[in-house]
């Protein structure tokens, strides 16, 4: 199965808290599982580090899980929202970083900001990523920790999230990418549809820059 | 209206507005890797598509190579999975025909070393690379963004990004820069001063005399972490010294062309009295060797202060605060120079040029590193780096010293080969970033300038380099 053009509409899940600002992807897929040629398999390298005791690399199984991180929780077991603080995902661009999020079975990222990188490549993988302000994302943090679990049904169409123990919190994202993922479209197919825009513009842009085409 | 470098690059660019809504720029150069291009040639093979333009290519080996033994190439790679990696890249480079340093070539090395050093990197020009230090770039005056594999794949397929436009900040480091202070100094001290995520949103364009003053590489290495401050690209101006730069280099334009090329890219520079959405100036008269103590680049002081106590932070970077000193085996309240090191790294693509490896050679010459260091590396950016080094008796005065002298690559940057730091080792770095594990599982980095670096392997411990002039 490939990650690529996931749709999102609506989805329904538990909430893990995960309490951290600034998470880098370094922290989400360490480098050693960079080598792979392949979009899939990361999930069970997620948070590597973080998440294992014993230091993982690729092929590696009988891993020591660390009991104290929080994914680990059993009543966590099953989340597939992760609601996390600032920043969320800075750092390197690797895309394999969101690979793994959706491999390990994350739909969405709640967070009051993301790293613009990693926000790209969420939507162009179908991950939503939810900005919220940082009261909200309080709100929520509190809710799940004092249900001990919390279920939550985000729905793009409505831009709303909504829960039994929750009052509905609205949510904005850019117009034109919304609409991308609730269609599932091919990004790429997109685009080529202007291809001859594309053309044109290249025509002109030889003109004024030329030695970017000629030289080499 | 009155533009600044950023507005002019992207107008320059704009080819136009999708079906969607969404805006497409038009990119000039496309350079790319093993690590994060496998997957995009991928996705155009299964879906039967071509490069748009492969001379906008230029590709070469970097991030998951070993630094020594290189002489048997790519067979010689003893890691099975990082080999098939190299290999699928010279497979996609031979099959669409692109311009390839592979591991043979002499001009290889870390991709933002060798772009600009070849001349593949020029002013007015929009660049990417599936690597967020492709801000590097922007140092010439080009619009460069680190980008993801899907768009990596997206830009091979159309030869354009889809790109929301950029804010415009402007960053003053105003003052002279103090003797021992360097580059990498100048953007720490930003960082440390804006966050990781300050500039989040924007295109950073760096002003001032200062900046002015910088050499080009200097200029690469501020421009190269802006990433860390969480930007979209760094941008400065254009001037003189950058052209001197890129005259006659073999990618940069000759005769007539180099001569219409100036002319566009003198125009290019910001007008007087454009405006910024956000604007910071950054005093570096009184400026200190920087050093990171914690687990992310905004974590810093200067070298002659003490490892900051969270109990002075607000709650939630105290939080993260106390979680970054223990991850980093630190206490409060200890003088930064107290700190004892394992390794020293000089290398990455934030400074492995021959102006780092001469501040460090300058430094070490006739001196040795301190006994109680388990490894000191130099690992120069390129091939040319290397060889240009070499010719300057460099390598033989770091090695006299007991630096190990390295074969390019990005190495222990982000110790995807076997250069790595072992758990609890302390390491002074001249790379960009901190992260817990970046450079070895339970590794603890402190990022400084490759002057700081060369001191603190002489004396073992993190040093001031102002003892040294």
């Amino acid at each position: 199965m490939t990650s690529k053009h996931l749709k999102f509409i609506q989805h329904s899940g538990k909430v893990v808290p995960f309490d951290r600002a600034n998470v880098d992807t370094d922290q989400i897929i360490p480098k050693q599982f960079l080598k792979s040629i392949k979009r899939t398999g990361f999930g069970e390298n997620l948070f590597d580090a973080w998440r294992f005791l014993d230091e993982g690399y690729i092929g590696k199984t009988d891993r020591q899980e660390n009991p104290k991180f929080v994914l680990n929780y059993p009543q966590y077991h099953d989340a597939s929202i992760l609601l996390a603080r600032r920043n969320f995902g800075c750092g390197s661009s690797r895309e394999h970083a969101v690979w793994a999020l959706l491999q390990y079975g994350f739909r969405c990222v709640i967070a009051p900001s993301f790293a613009d990188i990693f926000y790209n490549n969420s939507l162009n993988n179908g991950l939503l990523p939810v900005t919220l302000s940082e009261t909200q994302v309080d709100t929520l943090f509190r809710l799940t920790y004092e249900n001990k679990t919390l279920t939550i049904e985000i729905d793009l169409e409505t831009q709303q999230i909504t829960g039994e123990k929750l009052d509905t919190i609205g949510f904005t994202i850019d117009p034109n990418r919304r609409l991308r993922l609730l269609e599932g479209l091919d990004e790429i197919a997109l685009t080529l549809k202007h291809a001859s825009e594309i053309q044109e513009f290249e025509k002109q842009h030889r003109q004024r820059m030329h030695w970017l085409f000629s030289s080499r | 209206m009155n533009q600044t470098l950023f507005d002019k690059i992207w107008q320059l660019h704009f080819v136009g507005q999708r079906d969607d809504g969404l805006e497409l720029m038009y990119i000039d150069r496309h350079l790319i890797h093993e690590v994060t291009s496998p997957q995009a040639f991928e996705g155009l093979r299964l879906a039967n598509r071509m490069p748009w333009r492969k001379q906008s290519i230029l590709a070469t080996v970097d991030h998951s190579i070993p630094t020594r033994n290189r002489h048997n190439g790519v067979e010689g790679i003893d890691d099975s999975i990082a080999r098939e990696q190299v290999i699928t890249l010279d497979k996609n480079c031979r099959e669409h025909e692109i311009e390839y340093f592979d591991m043979h070539d002499e001009r290889q090395g870390i991709v933002h070393v060798v772009g600009p050093e070849q001349g593949a990197t020029l002013p007015g020009m929009t660049i990417v690379c599936g690597d967020s230090h492709t801000s590097t770039h922007g140092a010439f005056g080009a619009l460069a963004h680190g980008i993801g594999t899907s768009e990596v794949e997206h830009v091979l397929a159309t030869q354009c990004l889809v790109q929301s436009r950029s804010k415009n900040m402007r960053v003053e480091f105003r003052g002279t820069l103090p003797r021992g202070v360097s580059a990498k100094d100048m953007i720490l001290a930003l960082i440390r001063q804006i966050g990781t995520a300050g500039a989040t949103g924007h295109v950073i364009e760096y002003c001032g005399e200062s900046v002015a003053n910088l050499s080009v590489e200097g200029r690469m290495t501020i421009c190269n972490m802006s990433i860390e401050a969480g930007a979209r690209a760094g941008l400065m101006g254009i001037d003189n010294t950058l052209m001197n730069y890129l005259e006659g280099r073999p990618f940069s334009p000759v005769g007539k062309q180099w001569n219409d090329a100036v002319d566009v890219w003198l125009s290019l520079n910001s007008d007087v009295g454009a405006t910024y959405d956000k604007e910071i100036v950054v005093e570096i008269n009184d400026l200190a060797p920087q050093v990171s103590w914690g687990t992310n680049p905004e974590m810093v002081v200067s070298i002659d202060e003490t490892v900051p106590d969270p109990a002075s932070m607000s709650y939630e970077k105290a939080e993260t605060a106390q979680r970054a000193l223990q991850y980093m085996g630190l206490e409060p309240g200890v003088a930064m120079k107290d700190l004892e090191l394992d390794k020293i790294f000089i290398g990455s693509c934030t400074n492995a040029r021959i102006e780092d490896i001469r501040s460090v050679a300058a430094i070490v010459e006739g001196r040795r590193v301190a006994s109680n260091l388990q490894a000191a590396y130099v690992v120069p950016g390129s091939g040319l780096v290397k060889q240009q080094a070499e010719a300057e008796g460099l390598d033989e005065i770091v090695k006299a010293a007991g630096f190990e002298w390295r074969d390019p690559g990005c190495s222990m940057c982000l110790a995807m080969n076997d250069d790595r730091l072992y758990p609890e080792e302390r390491c002074a770095s001249t790379s960009n970033r901190n992260f817990e594990g970046r450079q070895g599982h339970l590794g603890r980095t402190h990022l400084v300038s490759p002057a700081t670096a060369a001191a603190s392997a002489i004396q073992g411990r993190l040093a001031d380099v102002r003892e040294y002039l």
